[in-house]
């Protein structure tokens, strides 16, 4: 049920749906079948992002296109109709993948903000529909339900026949009457009740599933009995796996969180290799870690410029004396540096050595074979909780009031591999248990990256000062602005200074500690 | 949302035939409207195919005991939905009396539709009544047609004058001629000096035609089965001269 509509699917792709929708009335009975006017066609795509976030929140975005039209339409889990916005068609509409910045303001758009985020919408499937309707009749000739003959074929992301799919609407105030005739058309042979959206039909005929990828990369099922490099293959697999995944999207720039995704597999692999390398086969860490770390490098000018206009907005309607236009230049040379940063990574991500890299990896990774005397993964993870959890404690209680940021800066790296080693081995762990055990660290990571972004972009504008000041592109009250921001940025600095030792007090506490030795103990056993 | 009101004290002079088409022309525009079927004859129900029957009758309608949407019935047209009369809506004026503020019940019932469509089309009864007074009162737009005669101008001047006494809110008056028999001198001779006496009077005129009064064979909207004829031309003239009025 759908909006109080019936959906049904034929299970013959190549039978006529005529008589089998005749079959439903019951003899005598005082409903009929009417034309419901000429055939429809329209074009047909699913967006969403490309970690299926819509999907994932229980709402569709479906664009319609006819004739000079183009209608979005976001449905609810039930196929409750949430919003519709009707764009321009062709040239004048939305050019997908688009940000939701290339969306019209309005209701559509409200809702999909939070949902969506800074990712990219982009066709998940494209389908072409004809559309055939028939009208039920009462006795008196009134129309009191519309069957709709769907016969889909999709083109995109590969071509399929989808059988054709049959829903039956109401008549506001006939529903009785269109629930008989439901009832009835689901007992016809040949006609089945069908309860999937129209999207999962058009990707279960192109031989694809929905949200069968996520940005991170899905979370690496292991047990506790197998072997550490049997695990540690899967787990590695996996992230070279995400790291593919995000690079078409991080060349060709469609949105800023194929980068990050990347670079966060990225990180993950390297922290994994120098927690964890030891239960590969000798020298296999020590060859690749260079080069993951100069996989790493690559990306970080893009992101960290990425972080900057990301975060430009919200620094802007923090400005007190300045004005927002008066950071226009400081915007325009942020999104200049940054073109020139993207060309950069694009062209090591394209590079011989980045496909290198690649390849080795994943042929040295599939000849990784398990011997007897390997320890269980279960083991693994317990000790590499354990000693990364020993690192951060011993870095944060040499940090002192005196100490410089770069020493803080090391135990946010030390809080980023224990986080990591907790999520690479968290399918060991119990859901609840694991996000309890990291909720101090979480706060105290949280406190470490307000306070290093914040000495970062305080440096970072400096230097933006002076490069812009010697290409003569920033006037003085663009100097003055991007002072302020930075008063702003040392503020927050300050805060989270001033909060530190309350968050590693937190973090090295009886009770948190208590709760992540638990955590480790429950997967060796 | 804008409400338009199809009122004259006299019956057969087309309102009904107003409220449809214009509703129907409304809904083709992309408009979301409800039409509700004031009048217990139940024409307007009749001519989309609906029963005249609400549960609980009008008395369940306005002591608020049956919600106005659960009432509400989708009509074989897009965006044009319609509340259908009751034979007990005769008595909605004794109805009315026992409401507090009766001359604004009716605009207090249709609030929380507001959301759910832009404009309501309501089709009156031919009668001066409480039930009529809370009509004037809620609506935005007063679309009087009239039969050109000697006493159809004493109408037009007594409504003109009712309206003009009301505090606050108070509806245009958009007038025009119905029914036009283009034989008989004194309906070509009232429609051709009334416009130039009174302001706001519109330009179109609906002319008395058997195509029109087909409607009821066909139970549909001329506007609908017959979108070229004469008939549904004037039609849309007299929508968009209403729609210029409520300023949509």
């Amino acid at each position: 049920m759908r909006n109080g509509s019936c959906e049904f699917v034929l299970d013959d792709a190549a039978a006529g749906p005529d008589e089998l929708v005749a079959a439903a009335l019951e003899p005598g009975s005082d409903v009929s079948w009417a034309d419901g006017g000429p055939v429809r066609t329209c074009r047909r795509a699913w967006l969403d992002t490309f970690d299926w976030r819509l999907y994932r929140a229980g709402l569709t975005l479906e664009q319609v296109s006819g004739r000079g039209f183009a209608d979005l339409t976001l449905t609810g889990r039930d196929g409750e109709v949430l919003a519709t916005e009707r764009i321009g068609a062709g040239a004048s509409g939305v050019r997908w993948p688009s940000l939701l910045s290339g969306l019209p303001s309005g209701p559509l758009r409200e809702l999909l903000e939070p949902v969506v985020g800074v990712r990219a919408l982009a066709p998940v499937a494209r389908a072409t529909s004809r559309i055939d309707e028939r009208r039920a009749l009462n006795a008196e000739a009134k129309t009191v339900a519309r069957l709709a003959v769907d016969r889909m074929s999709v083109t995109f992301p590969a071509r399929a026949v989808v059988p054709p799919r049959l829903s039956l609407a109401p008549v506001r105030g006939y529903q009785g009457q269109a629930d008989r005739l439901g009832h009835a058309l689901a007992h016809v042979l040949g006609i089945s009740s069908g309860s999937g959206s129209a999207l999962d039909a058009a990707l279960a005929a192109a031989g694809r599933r929905p949200a069968d990828r996520g940005g991170k990369g899905a979370e690496v099922q292991l047990t506790p009995a197998m072997p550490a490099p049997v695990a540690m293959v899967a787990i590695l697999d996996a992230l070279v796996d995400t790291i593919e995944d995000n690079v078409t999207g991080a060349v060709r720039d469609i949105d800023t969180e194929f980068l990050h995704d990347l670079r966060v597999a990225v990180r993950r692999t390297r922290s994994a290799l120098k927690l964890a390398g030891h239960c590969l086969p000798v020298g296999l860490a020590r060859r690749f870690r260079p080069e993951f770390r100069w996989l790493g490098d690559l990306t970080t000018p893009t992101r960290d410029l990425d972080v900057y206009l990301l975060s430009l907005p919200g620094m802007i309607a923090g400005l007190v004396a300045a004005s927002e236009a008066d950071l226009v230049p400081l915007r325009d040379y942020l999104a200049r540096s940054r073109a020139a940063a993207h060309r950069d990574l694009a062209r090591g991500l394209r590079s011989a050595r980045f496909a290198r890299l690649i390849r080795e990896w994943r042929t040295e990774l599939a000849a990784v074979r398990p011997s007897r005397k390997d320890q269980t993964v279960a083991r693994l993870a317990d000790g590499r909780i354990t000693a990364a959890n020993r690192n951060v404690l011993r870095t944060g209680r040499l940090i002192t009031a005196a100490s410089p940021p770069a020493d803080l800066h090391e135990l946010r790296k030390r809080c980023k591999e224990l986080r990591y080693m907790l999520e690479l081995f968290g399918s060991l762990h119990d859901p609840a248990r694991r996000w309890q055990a990291v909720r101090e660290l979480k706060a105290l990571q949280d406190c470490l990256g307000e306070f290093q972004d914040a000495q970062i972009e305080r440096e970072e504008i400096g230097v933006f000062a002076e490069r812009m000041l010697a290409e003569r592109s920033a006037t003085a009250a663009t100097l003055l602005a991007m002072g302020e921001i930075a008063a702003g940025l040392a503020r927050r600095q300050r805060h989270a200074r001033s909060v530190f030792d309350l968050r590693f007090a937190d973090f090295a506490g009886p009770a948190s500690q208590a709760r992540l030795a638990a955590l480790a103990r429950t997967a060796a056993a | 949302m804008k409400i338009f009101a199809t009122y004259n004290i006299k019956g057969g002079v087309g309102k009904t035939s107003t409220a449809v088409n214009l509703g129907y022309l409304a809904a083709r525009d992309g408009f979301r409207v409800l039409l509700w079927d004031l009048d217990p004859q139940g024409a307007a129900s009749f001519l989309f195919r609906i029963k005249p029957k609400v549960k609980g009758g009008g008395k369940a309608i306005i002591s608020g005991a049956r919600a106005i949407d659960a009432a509400i019935k989708g009509t074989d047209y897009d965006n044009l939905d319609l509340l259908p009369a009751d034979f007990t809506y005769r008595n909605l004026d004794l109805l009315l009396d026992s409401a507090k503020r009766p001359e604004r019940k009716l605009a207090r019932l249709i609030d929380p539709l507001k959301a759910e469509y832009d404009l309501v089309f309501l089709d009156c009864p031919p009668s001066i009544s409480l039930l009529s007074e809370s009509v004037l009162h809620a609506a935005d737009v007063l679309l009087v047609p009239l039969i050109p005669t000697t006493l159809s101008v004493r109408t037009l001047d007594q409504l003109a004058e009712f309206v003009a006494g009301f505090n606050g809110h108070r509806p245009e008056v958009l007038a025009f001629f119905s029914m036009i028999d283009r034989r008989k001198r004194l309906h070509l001779q009232v429609s051709a000096e009334l416009p130039e006496s009174r302001a706001g009077f519109a330009t179109t005129a609906i002319p008395a035609l058997s195509l029109i009064e087909q409607m009821s064979v066909r139970r549909a909207p001329i506007t609908a089965f017959a979108p070229r004829s004469i008939g549904a031309r004037r039609y849309a003239d007299l929508w968009r001269e209403a729609r210029q009025r409520a300023g949509l």
